[in-house]
């Protein structure tokens, strides 16, 4: 909402200047994003009257133009197509600063010749004045405008541009806004009753108004004006609504803007003679019924818009926008003006149904009070009168179906008290609220007070609705800042938070970049993880209004958007990239929100280590993000199983699955190469996901400490040749199952020459810990030649080495 | 016997005496103080000599046996010690050449300032907590007093998910603030009360340098007997003395929010200017950081909560213009497209 300092100025007076008011405002709720200053670089330039335009003696297309001053009568060359006698005209002097209507750049005028003659000033356009982008030929001021004096002082202003919230549709008027700058400043507000002549003729006898459809009508209240002649508004008004950024039409509509803005209650005038049957119908439209509004564009209404119709048909989608059949022409002769209240849920469905965007419609969508309607009515019927002759019908048409009682709110300093932290008097409460039109009754009571909202606010409901008055009039400044004295809460912290943050530390510890993507993504990428084409089981959750197609399903899982931003990063990492992300994936439920489990997924691909002197240019495997999930396991205290997986987006053969007591947790694994090709990545990708909303649990289980060993452990190395197909696995838990075995770590596998074909050969270093004694040669003798057996017994092993 | 054991004490110093290495000093023992040397030989073959001779050349040959042992031992000093001498003398090295790279790893910049302001309000006895980011229509709006057709509702331009109920509604979404969870927090804890709520949030907005369609804020509420305005001014001017610095001047005021009553505005003095404008805060000096106010009423007696009782602050604020304003970061969309020359920087 622009707000213009001159046009406030007339219903309050401002003392402040422009920036501290500005800051005011801003403090008590009404933002000031900007304040344009117009006239502020005006110096030398004056209001002047063409008094004489002769041809120049050597150009076509130049005049010479003399100009009265007042004091003096300057006569300059001119280009302007616009040129006429008598006009009013910005007259800039020699020295004057001016912008070039060419290039924009800022200029002070000189005096010069132009084609031999001399020329000492110039008339300007809105440009030059840096009033507008109008260039096409000279400012022509309204015929009021004063000659001599200087042009700041006739146009000059200023301009505020405030963010007006949303309960306070008061506030998109001008004397809303000098309500509140009058509150905020110790002044009133200056606004009189509006007041014309009336002719004999009672308006009920030229009109009737039936409201069939009051829940979303509370008011609907007209006035007809017969005998007017329709033209071009004054100056003023024009250049007021110019200010606006509204385009002047003619002097009617012109008004019923002007009044909208002033009082902040939305207008329309119809041609009377239009209105088939002389009555207003104000109805839901029927279903399939169309109208033709004013811009030209026929639309489908639908039963729960509502219309402003008379006896044939819509004449109006009420509150959004007028009909083309009843706008009001140069032919127009009597105008029905309509002041009315509609229900802002329904003005708000309509004009977005229609997609129809308008001042009117944002006033109605944030809740105007009815008790509006009159005041704004008789405001513009009076203009009307002015500007456009005519006459004004007796009385005004006024249906009230939804006469609202508003009763008076009880404030006491202790509730006030209680909700700010500061104490208030009864009489600073009654000040400020009395300030802002509050209706204050206090009873002889020093503690508490009736308080009733005046008629322009929809916003104030309960006590609190006036404790923000009270607080914002005197200023948030002026509460103090305290904290929180109350017994600390009791702390339940969520266990997944400590475990997203520990698994976070745990991998940027391994050197791994943590990335957030969107959470929304296609089903082509979803499509990139499966090798072969086949419909996504269960199939995402779709977004109803998808903003691109890139966006439009919930993720199932991670990988997609991470596979992408790896794709992205190796494209300019030279060496290997570790990323990952924890966040959640969204799985749809059967009428219910979706599942939301934690998830973390990441990538290894490229080389191990930095290309350095060190040497090192490996490739991360498979076993790169094994050991990822075993540290990180391992920190977190939880063992868990390694099976066989079978994820179709991995390599079949290069994957495992984590499970924990059944549960699949999840995968480690290499990247299916067709996946990795359709990502657009040359290396081979590594991925780890676990479920951390499925690991919790196991996570918490309680850890006893165990003693340091007091007796020394002893060490032995052992090489077993194995068929192809007998896992580590299988090996290590037999050896861990034997007495007195701590530790079994594999440090070779090998397959070649040396070992019969379809074999292989694994070494392991077992570590036997005694607890109570030192080991003897022979007692780990037996138990090694144990493990052997067993291992011969069941996985067929055989002995090929053993370290001395 | 004497001139023998004299004579053999006299080659052994000698031949000592020319020793350069440690590992000759071994041989030399064996040779001379060995099992199998003279020395050895000659102290056995004592208990065959007569017992005055015995006496006298047994302790000739102790003394000579003493004496080369203690000169050994001198000797085996003073290599060792010219070793390690020589042992740092020697390994010169280029040591301006790098180390060997260990991997550094990063949270992303949002993940730490969510810890970051986790950390100032969890000090202020707030308890930190998550919930669905994929919502109904009546915790993100209704129970916070935005029902259908609320002007506050087209502030927040919202993405709906495909779901739809028996009479045709679609009620389901992706939030579009963290206080979503607060309408969930009031509904399911009983006073007293204080959270923070970080989080991811959505909205139906197409991507340029200040507005993502995903984005994070943290909400924070609390509730018990006697809290007031002037606890929320005070909590709040707290979290941004830690978070932007002591000398940041910070303004409170007044500003609309359907969820709220009194409601805040709270901005900071603008970073680049320092509050004389500039193009980041649009020439205003000030920078808005959160929406804030007193709980409405009508929010707390839906989630059972009675007004009349207990009173209660809640805030909100975006948690990615916070490493913006900080480190000078002009897109936002940096954050999301997780380049790793723009990641690990932090």
């Amino acid at each position: 909402m622009k707000v213009s300092l001159n046009w406030l100025k007339e219903y309050v007076n401002v003392s402040l200047s422009p920036s501290d008011l500005a800051h005011r405002l801003t403090m008590a709720g009404s933002e000031v994003k900007g304040t344009q200053v117009i006239g502020d670089k005006w110096e030398g330039i004056t209001v002047g009257q063409i008094t004489a335009i002769n041809p120049h003696p050597n150009a076509d297309r130049l005049r010479l133009v003399t100009l009265d001053l007042g004091t003096e009568q300057p006569t300059v060359v001119c280009g302007a197509p616009n040129l006429r006698l008598g006009d009013r005209v910005a007259f800039a002097s020699v020295g004057a600063q001016l912008i070039d209507g060419h290039s924009g750049q800022v200029f002070r005028l000189k005096s010069a010749k132009i084609r031999g003659v001399v020329s000492s000033g110039m008339a300007c356009s809105e440009r030059e004045l840096g009033i507008s982008d109008s260039h096409e030929g000279i400012l022509i001021l309204p015929a009021e405008a004063p000659v001599g004096i200087p042009l700041a002082d006739y146009l000059g202003d200023v301009i505020f541009d405030l963010d007006v919230t949303p309960n306070r549709p008061d506030c998109l008027s001008v004397v809303g806004i000098a309500r509140e700058v009058a509150a905020l400043t110790g002044q009133r507000v200056h606004l009189s009753e509006a007041s014309y002549e009336e002719s004999a003729v009672p308006v009920d006898q030229q009109i009737s108004i039936e409201i069939a459809a009051p829940e979303l009508c509370p008011r609907y209240s007209a006035s007809l004006i017969t005998g007017v002649t329709v033209a071009e508004s004054p100056g003023w008004l024009q250049q007021r609504l110019l200010k606006y950024g509204m385009r002047p039409i003619n002097n009617i509509v012109d008004v019923t803007n002007y009044v909208m803005l002033e009082y902040g209650q939305p207008l329309h005038a119809f041609d009377y003679q239009q209105i088939k049957g002389k009555k207003i119908i104000v109805r839901r439209a029927a279903g399939g019924e169309t109208i033709t509004t004013l811009d030209g564009v026929e639309r489908l209404l639908s039963e729960d818009m509502l219309v402003i119709a008379d006896e044939e048909g819509a004449v109006a989608v009420a509150g959004v926008m007028g009909g083309a059949c009843s706008e009001v022409t140069d032919e127009t002769a009597s105008i029905l003006l309509e002041a009315a209240n509609f229900s802002p849920a329904s003005i708000h469905h309509t004009g977005n149904t229609l997609r129809l965007p308008s001042e009117a419609r944002m006033r109605f969508e944030r809740g105007i009070r009815p008790e509006l309607a009159l005041p704004a009515l008789k405001r513009a019927t009076q203009l009307i009168v002015e500007l456009a002759g005519g006459k004004a019908d007796k009385g005004l048409a006024d249906i009230y179906p939804g006469r609202l009682d508003h009763k008076p709110i009880l404030l006491s300093t202790d509730k006030l008290k209680k909700v700010l932290g500061v104490e208030f008097s009864l009489d600073q409460i009654v000040a400020a609220l009395t300030a802002l039109g509050f209706d204050c009754r206090t009873e002889a009571s020093t503690l508490e007070v009736w308080v009733t909202a005046p008629y322009w606010r929809s916003d104030i409901h309960q006590d609190v609705d006036l404790i923000e008055e009270v607080a914002r009039i005197t200023g948030y400044d002026k509460i103090p800042a305290t904290l929180l004295g109350q017994p600390l809460p009791r702390q339940n912290p969520e266990p997944i938070l400590s475990l997203k943050q520990k698994v976070r530390h745990c991998l940027i510890g391994y050197g791994f970049q943590e990335v957030i993507t969107y959470s929304l993504t296609s089903l082509e990428m979803l499509n990139r993880l499966l090798p072969e084409s086949r419909p996504l089981e269960p199939p995402p959750l779709r977004m109803a209004n998808p903003m691109t197609a890139e966006q439009e399903y919930l993720r199932p899982s991670l990988r997609a958007n991470l596979l992408a931003t790896l794709s992205s990063n190796r494209k300019h990492e030279a060496v290997g990239v570790r990323l990952f992300e924890l966040g959640k994936v969204y799985l749809p439920q059967p009428n219910d929100l979706p599942e939301e489990p934690e998830i973390l997924c990441g990538l290894l691909s490229g080389s191990r280590q930095e290309r350095s002197w060190h040497g090192g240019d490996s490739a991360f495997d498979f076993y790169d993000a094994k050991g990822v999930i075993e540290g990180l396991l391992d920190k977190l205290g939880v063992e868990v199983n390694f099976e066989k997986g079978s994820d179709a987006s991995l390599h079949p053969s290069k994957q495992v699955a984590i499970t924990i007591a059944g549960n699949r947790l999840g995968t480690i694994g290499e990247l299916h190469p067709k996946v990795v090709a359709a990502f657009d990545i040359a290396d081979a990708v590594c991925l780890f996901e676990i479920n951390l909303s499925q690991l919790l649990p196991f996570t918490a289980a309680h850890k006893m400490f165990q003693p340091v060993p007091r007796f020394p452990a002893v060490e032995r190395d052992i090489a077993l040749v194995v068929d192809d197909d007998v896992t580590h696995y299988r090996v290590q838990s037999i050896i861990r199952g034997f007495p007195l075995v701590a530790g079994v770590t594999i440090f070779d596998v090998y397959s070649g020459k040396q070992v019969p074909t379809g074999k292989k050969s694994l070494a392991y270093r077992i570590t036997f810990q005694p607890l109570t004694h030192t080991l003897t040669d022979d007692e780990v003798d037996k138990i090694q030649q144990q493990i052997l057996d067993k291992l011969s017994q069941e996985l067929g092993a055989t002995l090929r080495r053993q370290a001395p | 016997m004497l001139e023998q054991l004299e004579e053999l004490k006299l080659n052994a110093l000698k031949e000592l005496g020319a020793i350069t290495g440690i590992k000759e000093l071994g041989l030399w023992r064996v040779c001379y103080l060995g099992k199998k040397s003279e020395l050895t030989r000659i102290l056995r073959g004592l208990a065959a000599l007569p017992v005055e001779e015995r006496k006298l050349s047994g302790a000739q040959a102790n003394r000579v046996k003493a004496d080369l042992e203690a000169t050994l031992s001198q000797k085996e000093q003073a290599l060792r010690e010219a070793q390690l001498v020589v042992a740092a003398e020697k390994g010169r090295m280029d040591v301006t050449l790098p180390g060997r790279p260990f991997p550094v790893g990063h949270l992303h910049p949002i993940t730490q300032t969510i810890y970051e302001v986790c950390d100032i309000f969890a000090s202020l006895g707030f308890q930190v907590v998550e919930g669905p980011e994929v919502e109904w229509d009546y915790y993100n709006f209704e129970a916070l007093n935005i029902p259908e057709e609320h002007p506050a509702r087209d502030t927040m331009s919202t993405s709906w998910v495909d779901f739809k109920t028996g009479d045709g509604r679609r009620p389901m979404l992706l939030r579009t603030h963290t206080t979503s969870l607060t309408a969930r927090v009031v509904e399911s804890r009983q006073p007293p009360i204080r959270v923070v709520e970080p989080g991811k949030v959505y909205r139906y907005e197409a991507s340029d340098a200040t507005h993502t369609p995903m984005f994070h804020q943290i909400d924070g509420f609390a509730v018990d007997r006697g809290i007031t305005m002037a606890d929320l001014k005070g909590v709040l001017y707290e979290f941004a003395r830690r978070f932007f610095g002591e000398e940041r001047k910070v303004r409170f005021r007044c500003d609309y929010f359907p969820f709220v009553e009194p409601g805040v505005e709270m901005a900071i003095e603008c970073l680049v200017c320092g509050g004389s404008g500039c193009r980041l805060c649009g020439n205003t000096g000030w920078i808005e950081i959160l929406g804030a106010g007193m709980t409405h009423p009508k929010v707390l007696q839906r989630g059972g909560i009675d007004p009349e009782v207990y009173t209660s602050f809640a805030f909100g604020m975006g948690i990615d213009r916070l490493p913006m304003l900080r480190y000078g970061i002009d897109d936002i969309r940096l954050f999301y497209s997780n380049d790793t020359r723009f990641l690990s920087q932090f």
